[in-house]
This record gives structure tokens, sequence and C-alpha cells, in this order.
């Protein structure tokens, strides 16, 4: 039986499914157990336990939100090669069950602060398609206002702290934010996600250092790909082993590619910082893509090895298989549910090329504070060409 | 949206080091080549001269992302050209230690605006480590090359122009090439000079420009500024891509009869104040162009020291057309950038000042 229409405004995505199933399961809170693929492996902490609590509901969530990942990021090569985007342009396919997995287990008051690979932690976080693809092509609607681009986005009222394009500089500032949250007592959480390149950088274990000092709930994420944009992790690190890199702080190393398995772990990651402070997770994932748009991806590891993992270990995949094993859904509802998400992606897309780009006034806004009154020089430095508001 | 304006100009190619210069090797020929082909040759003839040299840095071993370091990990071997995790303080600190030991280090950061988590490095460590020591150690076997400037869509943090943060620092050099023919020889140079250097290298041009590059091992002095065009209104200083904006402002500025003087400034640290104080005391005005923000730019302290030694010959205030103060823009930059038309505005006012 098909399901009956959704309404085609897409403002969230993970809205209930307004359909009536025809089924006599029903669907939205029937408790399911999940056990996650791998056991999870822990260094100084004692690992969280292989089944995951979920629901119907929400395992169809998360097939429709991940699809809609793929999707989003699938039309954002397209439309770099059509030259709408342009910059740079990072994409996330093949990781998304860190960003849905990862979402299922907080709230929006924890904090999450991101690297470059941004878009689907934003949509995660609660941002539409419309200001993405907005975003992507510098338009005033972008959640930026389409000023930062696609290594930009930040979405505050859902404490999505961005979007940072040096690497590892992001870290310090979610422990930072973890400390804001302790100091107000907020009992949220920061995760502070990061690659495994960065995983080298300095600032990262004096960040660790302070966090551990002073109990601050922040989680560091590292999302290991195995490639920091075109080094091999064995290349780059004496010790491909990043939840251990903590030392003295507690780490998990989890299958990123299993969205309960994520769930899982963030969600002990959150008791535990809440608790006693700064833990490490390392999600193993992996990205289709090459690095960015500019890399083909296929230079420094195979085909062969690409395609393995989308055949074995592809998140979506492996969500389909659970919806259809416990029968919520048909094949082909599945199918004409990634039927939708095309067409609304392509509309968002549509949307969004109508939408203007910023005035040419935004030039000089938010350098400085609004009323601060410095003034920029053009040529001559006679005239003066613009103050800045 | 204005259009990009004169930044498509670069693609028509790009200043040759014909006019009134005074470089021998201008005159030979060579092999057509790129920028980033330039370069890579002058790596591979500075590998092949000293071997205590090294190349790393950041994907350096397959070519680098800008493929200036092609074929030097196949020829030199993996303990001489090795890639680095991500990390620019180790890599420039790795760097100082290896050359404080007599090594030639040639780093790569990958862009220049990734430099400032090595800025401590490069401030505290290299650029004091003679003076401090009482010259029983140096590290003047170090050179840090790092792609520099805007290139079209860079946005914030693959265009930025930090010249002038290193320009600040007595006891290292910066040096800026603005064509293949040029970066070949000025790298050879900044490579072997007992000093630490910082060589930024305009990625716009890499591909863009192309030119005759001698094949041999030419070098081209450091601190001397050239005058690749003669003239007598007006002084342009610049350096780098930049240069090729300014001349196609000076081409432009000679149709309505005001005879411009180009000047490549080459080395901004320490750089040929004689050549430029000769030049605007033959003509009496000075423009300076440079892509980073204009207050606190390299401008300001051209400006400062052409002041205090040729006040009485100035016919107009120096001016300085540069980019704006603010972060560098990702969809904004055509209106960011000193253009052409900037340029040849700020020139006609001064002549007619």
């Amino acid at each position: 039986m098909a399901l009956s229409r959704i309404s085609s405004r897409s403002n969230g995505i993970t809205r209930p499914f307004s359909a009536a199933f025809n089924r006599f399961i029903s669907t939205d809170s029937t408790p399911i157990t999940i056990e996650t693929s791998l056991p999870f492996t822990a260094h100084l902490c004692d690992p969280p336990s292989r089944s995951v609590e979920s629901s119907s509901q929400e395992l169809l969530d998360f097939f429709r939100t991940m699809a809609l990942m793929r999707r989003m990021e699938i039309a954002a090569d397209s439309l770099y090669k059509a030259k709408l985007i342009r910059g740079f342009c990072h994409l996330y396919d093949g990781q998304e069950a860190v960003a849905i997995g990862m979402e299922a287990a907080i709230t929006k008051k924890d904090a999450i602060i991101t690297a470059y690979r941004d878009h689907c932690i934003f949509l995660g976080r609660g941002g539409s398609l419309h200001e993405v693809f907005s975003e992507l092509m510098g338009r005033q609607a972008g959640c930026s206002k389409g000023k930062g681009g696609s290594m930009h986005f930040y979405k505050k009222d859902s404490s999505f702290y961005g979007g940072h394009g040096i690497v590892g500089a992001q870290v310090p500032l979610g422990c930072g934010i973890a400390f804001a949250q302790k100091y107000n007592k907020e009992e949220a959480v920061t995760f502070a996600l990061y690659g495994d390149g960065a995983a080298n950088q300095g600032q990262l274990f004096e960040a660790l250092n302070i966090s551990a000092l002073w109990d601050l709930p922040a989680i560091l994420v590292c999302e290991n790909n195995h490639y920091g944009m075109g080094t091999a992790e064995w290349r780059a690190a004496k010790s491909p082993s990043y939840y251990k890199r903590g030392d003295y702080v507690p780490g998990l190393k989890v299958d990123g590619m299993d969205a309960f398995a994520v769930k899982q772990a963030c969600k002990f990651a959150k008791d535990h910082a809440l608790e006693k402070g700064p833990i490490i997770l390392e999600m193993d994932t992996y990205r289709y893509h090459g690095h960015s748009m500019s890399d083909p991806g296929s230079t420094y590891r195979t085909r062969d090895e690409i395609s393995g993992v989308r055949q074995e270990r592809d998140p979506i995949e492996r969500i389909k298989k659970l919806v259809l094993s416990h029968d919520l859904a048909t094949e082909k509802e599945l199918k004409d549910m990634e039927k939708e998400i095309r067409k609304e992606v392509d509309d968002a897309i549509a949307k969004a090329k109508d939408c203007p780009m910023p005035e040419p006034s935004e030039l000089f806004t938010n350098v400085y504070v609004k009323g601060f009154g410095t003034e920029s020089f053009g040529p001559d430095r006679k005239e003066v060409k613009a103050a800045l508001p | 949206m204005a259009a990009l304006l004169g930044r498509s100009c670069r693609k028509l190619g790009f200043l040759s080091s014909g006019h009134g210069a005074r470089r021998s090797v201008s005159t030979e020929t060579g092999k057509s080549l790129n920028l980033y082909s330039a370069i890579n040759q002058a790596l591979h003839i500075a590998l092949d001269s000293d071997p205590r040299s090294y190349v790393f840095g950041e994907d350096v071993g397959f070519g680098g992302v800008f493929r200036c370091t092609t074929g030097l990990a196949e020829r030199f071997g993996k303990n001489r050209v090795f890639n680095t995790p991500l990390c620019e303080q180790g890599i420039v600190g790795f760097g100082i230690g290896l050359a404080a030991m007599g090594n030639r280090a040639i780093v790569e950061i990958q862009f220049a605006d990734y430099i400032y988590p090595a800025f401590d490095q490069i401030v505290n460590e290299a650029a004091k480590f003679r003076y401090r020591s009482g010259n029983q150690f140096n590290c003047g076997g170090l050179t840090i090359r790092a792609p520099y400037g805007a290139v079209g869509h860079g946005g914030h943090y693959h265009s930025q122009s930090p010249e002038a943060f290193f320009c600040h620092v007595p006891g290292i050099k910066v040096v800026i090439p603005r064509s293949p023919r040029e970066a070949k020889g000025l790298l050879l140079s900044c490579i072997r000079d007992p000093n630490p250097v910082v060589f930024f290298e305009p990625k716009w041009l890499y591909r863009q420009a192309v030119e005759e590059v001698p094949e041999h091992d030419y070098m081209i002095p450091l601190s001397e500024a050239e005058v690749i065009r003669e003239g007598n209104d007006i002084t342009l200083v610049g350096w780098g891509a930049q240069l090729t904006i300014m001349e196609q402002a000076c081409l432009e500025a000679e149709k309505e009869g005001i005879s411009c003087e180009l000047i490549d400034l080459k080395t901004l640290l320490p750089w040929d104040k004689e050549t430029v104080e000769a030049s605007v005391k033959k003509t009496g005005r000075l423009l300076i162009s440079h892509e980073a923000p204009i207050t606190g730019g390299f401008g300001a302290e051209i400006s400062a020291t052409i002041l205090e030694r040729c006040f009485l010959k100035l016919e107009a205030p120096v001016t300085r057309v540069c980019g704006l103060d603010t972060p560098f823009p990702l969809v904004f930059e055509p209106f960011y950038m000193p253009t052409k038309n900037k340029i040849l505005d700020a020139i006609k006012t001064t002549v007619n000042y």
C-alpha cells in the first residue's frame, strides 16, 4: 500500500509521518531492540551494551533522513560541477550514520561543533534544504547569509557552532563551549568533531588536557574516515587508535557506519561527560567522495576499496535491511520515499537558484559589531569608500 | 552583481621581464613553463646540487596539491622528500631543527592561510636563532614555501595574503615572485640564502602564467627590485600576481598619456629602498598595490619610507590601492580585490592632484 502524501513544504526533516500505515504493526512507538554489528572497543572505561533501544518510528526516520542527506550531497556534487557552487565543497556521503546517530542520542541544547564537512550535521541539527543549497550557492537565504559558503554553516538556535575551515581549530573552541555549559549548569554537553588528519594537531591535546583537568563535559569525536585528504592514516599517525590517544582520557571505538552503534555510543558519552568529564569517541567511518570536489578520491585508494565499503558497510543499506526485516515498509514504499526525497531536493535547489545574492553592502557588515563605526578605505584614502556599520 | 572586473585579464598572460630589465637571464630562451613547473625545476636543481637538502610538508610526496613537488620523491627518495602529518607548527619547528644542524630544509605549507599555527615558530624561533645564540647557531637553511593570494573562488581560507605579518619580523626574509622565470631564480636564491626565508607563491599564476624559463641553474639576487616598465609620470610598486593587474592599468593609462613606471619589489623584507627612491625622485608620484587589506599592509611601510626620503620631490600624496579591510570574502571577491579600474582611477587622481 502506498504511503499517503507527505506535506511538500520541507522545513525540518524529522517530522513524524502523517501517513497511515496499512499494517498490523503500529509504527509510532513500537519498541525495537537492535544489536550493533560490531562490539565497542573501550579504553579506560566499560563499553556500553550492544543492544540499542529504538522504535519503528526511529528506524524509518533514520532511513528517510540518511537518504535525504545522501541525496543532498549527490545533488551538491552536480551543482558544483555545473559551477553553481563555487569555492570548496567537502561532501559527507558515506558518513551519514555519524550525523544521524548523534542527533538521536542528544537534544538541541547539546552543542555540536565540527570542521568543514558540515552539510549533513547542519541538516541533522534542524537546518532546511533551502538554507543548505542557498548557502552553498552563496545566496541571501543561506544559513550564514551567503557569506560563509560550504565550510561555514551555523545554526545558533540548535547549538550548532559550525562549520570551520582551519583543521583542528574547532576542538579548543568546542572545549570552551563545554566549559560555558558547565559554568552555566546547563546539564548539556558539547560534541567536538574532527577528522583523522586533525587528530595530529597539537591544539587538540592542549584542549584535551584542559578539559580533563577541569572535568568539562566535552566529547571529542574523531570521524576516522582513514584518509586525511590524500594521506592514509597509517602514514600520518604513529598510533591510529585515535580513541586511545587521550591517554588519561577514556575512549570508545565505534563502528561509524552503524547508526545505532553511533547512537548508543553518543548516549553513553553524554552520560559520561556529564558525570565524569571528557571522553573520546572514534567513529570508524568512510567517505565515498574524495576530500573535496577537486579531489577525485581515487589516486590514493583503489576503486575496489570504495565499492567494497559501499557494498559491505553502507549505512543506508544497513538501515534499509533492518526496515525490511522488521517489516516496517516494503521495498516499493522505500523506493517511493527515495523518489519523494529526490523531488524534495530538486525543489529546494530550484528555490535556492531563484534566491538573490547578498547585497554588495553586505561586504562590509559584521566585520565588527554594529555601531562600532570604523571605516574601510578604498583607493586614494581621500574618499572614505565605506563606513563599516 | 558586477562582473569580475579585470580578474579575467589574468588569463591573457602576464608580464614578461623584457622592458628595460637589467637581468641577463631575462634575454635567454628556454622551455615554456608555467609557475608550478618552474618551481618544480628549481626544487629539482636544489636537491640535486646539495645532498643535504630536504623537501617536506603535507602531501608533497605525490607531487603536492599544486604539483610543485612532482617527481622529487621518485628521483631523490622518500628519505629526502617526505610527507608530514597535518601540523604546521610541528612542520616548521622540525624544519628549524633540521636547518640548525646545517641542512637545507625546504618546507611546504599547503596554503598561506594555514601558516598561522607556525607563526610562533617562525617569529620566535627561526627569526631570532642566530641573534640570541650570538651566532653560534642559525637556521639559515630554512625556506618556507606557501601558495598565497586570491584565486577567484578561494573564500576566507584559501586566498589570504599574509606577507605583512612576516615583514614585521627582523631576522627572516620575505620573497614573492611574479612569474615562472623569476620564481625559479628567486627560489634557488632563497634556498641558498644563509637566512631563513618565507617564499610566497601566487597560486593564481600556477597554471595561468607561462613563460620561457632557462633550464640551467640560475639565481636571481634577493633584495633587488626590478623596474619592469619605465615611465616618467608615476611610479607603481607591487609584487606577485598583482603586477599583472597593475601592468594592465599602466597600458590603459598610457592611452591617456600617462607614462607609468612599474617596479617589482620581489623581496619584501629587506626591501630595495634605493630603487624605489630613485624612481620616485624621477616621477614624483607613488602608487602601491597589494591584495592584502589596506590597513597595516606592507604598502604602509613603503609609503612611510618613501615619504621620509622623497618628501620634497613628491607631487602628490602616496596612494595605496589594496584589498578592503574585511575578511577575504567569498561571493564578494570582485568587490574586495584591487582591480585594474581601481588602480587606473588612483593613477589619474594622483597625476591630476
